[in-house]
């Protein structure tokens, strides 16, 4: 469904920030992105709906080439892709409902927008997915008034109250804490297999990747170095990817993979130790690759 | 560089010698400017005058008090009309202004070599004549009267609400907007849902902070004839009659006043 060919990106700075990828997303498949800090994952994703311009290569969605496309037919194709961003990037001074119902900005008519005129069944949808996400009670508040973990899951509403064919995911849970993190993940990926939706997820949380998601790609300096499953990223993979690192508390255990997903919300501390001790290795090491 | 090694120990000082020498040399030239400045302003006083002056200012405050009351009736039209210079102005400035930020807003401008330094020229010259002189010109231009001080003052006014706005539009969190690009909003929907109301309450606080300096900018349009209470001030200098000069200068303290407290409140529902 989205097929992506040799795309590079080179900012006007001069940085190289995408050097010749392609990756295919199949219908209704999700993809964990990884990689050190700057390796490009954001540049990715974002060059896929344009909101940072590739400097060449062909981005298919449906076989229409997205960086081809002019202004108005570009709208009409990011309808169809939903975004959900690691701040949750929810328009702080609105509504919860107005943050949800934004999702549809790319249907409805301008003066129908500036009304909060939306269909009624726009409205109707809208409820049913705050429900979905747990915030029935929250389309009045102001978005300024949530959690971390009650932004991102309007962010996911917003995300899907657009009909998407795809889900672009920008470290949904680096602000969040592991266990919201892990309700936030499991949300997601339940959403994308409900309504058969691809998705890509860049993330940091290498454990909470392997844990919800079945294909993981690595992304080092721009290229891709890894792409397969969970299981297949061990001690070296994870050296390809993000450098010389002791990598034994990250790589799975054989036969201990499905049990931890299946036992739910009691065990969700149990992850955290393999999760903490990366992520400080990350933060350690996202200071020293900034150059 | 600020640390420096001393027998073997670092030593750290707040600057090193040269900037230290500099700043220095700063002040020494500061206080010589300001000493000559001095002395070429004295040279121009005529010091009896000054020495004389509390006796002149006792003098005039004697004539002052009491304040005339029975000129009240006389001075609330033209205090209304001041009310309505200043709030007109503000109003009309505040609808010529937004567009006019969008225009010079780096983030929002369709172009950034002609709508922008197009609309920046027209914040710097609205700025850069103070509304007393706009009035001055429009008197000669329109006539004296209301209208001329309510055009002084919006063309005063779009300058400071033009820049002040302009530049809370180019501090929003540039994240939200991206987000309703993303859902495929078009232009006019991102400026609606990504942009305005993130810069809502700096507009309603800059609009009620423009309307109160109107007010008390309003109050000397009428020395130059555009209307308003300044116009019986000036009358009243005029024929030195002092007592009624003092009961403007209460009903410009109460309107002032009034001003600040409704702004105060308006701020506060808002924001
Ligand atoms: N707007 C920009 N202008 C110039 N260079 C940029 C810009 N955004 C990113 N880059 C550069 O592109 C490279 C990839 O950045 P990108 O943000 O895609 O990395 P990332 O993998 O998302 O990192 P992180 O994990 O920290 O989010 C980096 O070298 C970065 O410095
Ligand atoms: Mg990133």
């Amino acid at each position: 469904m989205l097929k992506i060919e040799n795309l590079t990106k080179r900012y006007p700075t001069g940085d190289l920030a995408l050097n010749g990828v392609s990756l295919e997303v199949a219908k209704g498949e999700v993809v964990a992105l990884i990689g050190p800090s700057g390796a490009g994952k954001s540049t990715l994703i974002r060059t896929i709906n344009r909101l940072v311009e590739p400097t060449s290569g062909r981005i298919l969605l449906n076989g229409v080439n997205l960086p081809s496309l002019g202004s108005r037919a570009l709208r009409r194709a990011r309808r169809t892709i939903g975004m959900i961003f690691q701040e949750f990037a929810l328009v702080e001074r609105l509504t919860v409902m107005e943050n949800v119902l934004s999702g549809q900005l790319g249907y409805v008519s301008f003066w129908r927008s500036l009304i909060r005129k939306f269909p009624q069944s726009i409205i109707d949808e809208a409820f049913r997915l705050l429900e979905r996400v747990g915030l029935e009670e929250f389309y009045d508040k102001r978005a300024d008034a949530l959690s971390g973990g009650q932004r991102q899951r309007v962010g996911i509403a917003r995300a899907l109250l657009q009909n998407p064919e795809i889900l672009l995911v920008d470290e949904p849970t680096a602000s969040l804490d592991p266990k919201t993190s892990r309700q936030i993940m499991r949300l997601i990926t339940e959403l994308t297999s409900e309504r058969g939706l691809g998705a890509i997820i860049n993330i940091h949380d290498v454990p909470l990747a392997m844990l919800f998601v079945k294909r993981i790609v690595g992304l080092r300096q721009g290229e891709i170095v890894y792409d397969g499953d969970p299981d297949g990223l061990t001690s070296e993979r994870l050296t390809d990817i993000y450098g010389e690192e002791d990598w034994t508390a990250t790589v799975r255990k054989k036969g201990s993979d499905q049990e931890e997903e299946d036992n739910g919300e009691e065990n969700d501390d149990d992850l955290p130790q393999a999760a903490m001790s990366l992520s400080r290795r990350e933060a350690a090491g996202r200071q020293a690759g900034r150059k | 560089m600020p640390t420096r090694t001393l027998n073997g120990t670092k030593v750290w000082q707040r600057r090193d010698r040269a900037t230290q020498f500099r700043i220095w040399l700063g002040w020494l030239i500061g206080t010589a400017v300001f000493l000559y400045c001095w002395r070429i302003i004295s040279e121009n006083t005529e010091w009896e005058f000054v020495q004389d002056a509390h006796i002149q200012a006792l003098d005039m405050a004697s004539r002052m008090v009491p304040p005339r009351w029975s000129y009240t009736p006389t001075i609330l039209r033209p205090l209304w009309d001041t009310i309505n210079i200043a709030t007109l102005g503000t109003v009309c400035a505040v609808a010529i202004a937004t567009p006019v930020a969008f225009l010079a807003a780096r983030n929002t401008t369709p172009s950034l070599l002609v709508a922008r330094p197009l609309a920046l020229m027209i914040v710097v010259s609205s700025r850069s004549i103070n509304s007393l002189i706009w009035a001055l010109m429009l008197v000669l231009i329109m006539g004296p009267g209301v209208v001329a001080g309510i055009v002084a003052i919006t063309l005063r006014s779009i300058g400071f609400v033009g820049k002040l706005l302009y530049e809370a539009i180019e501090e929003i969190d540039e994240r939200q907007v991206e987000a309703i690009i993303a859902t495929g909003a078009s232009r006019p929907q991102v400026l609606l849902y990504g942009i305005v109301p993130q810069i809502l309450p700096a507009f309603a606080g800059i609009s009620v902070y423009r309307w109160d300096i109107n007010i008390r900018e309003s109050t000397v349009l009428g020395l130059v004839g555009a209307g308003g209470i300044g116009l019986e001030l000036q009358a009243s200098v005029n024929i030195l009659a002092w007592n009624q000069v003092t009961l403007i200068f209460i009903a410009i303290l109460g309107s002032v006043v009034l001003s600040e407290w409704v702004s105060a409140k308006i701020r506060h529902a808002i924001i």
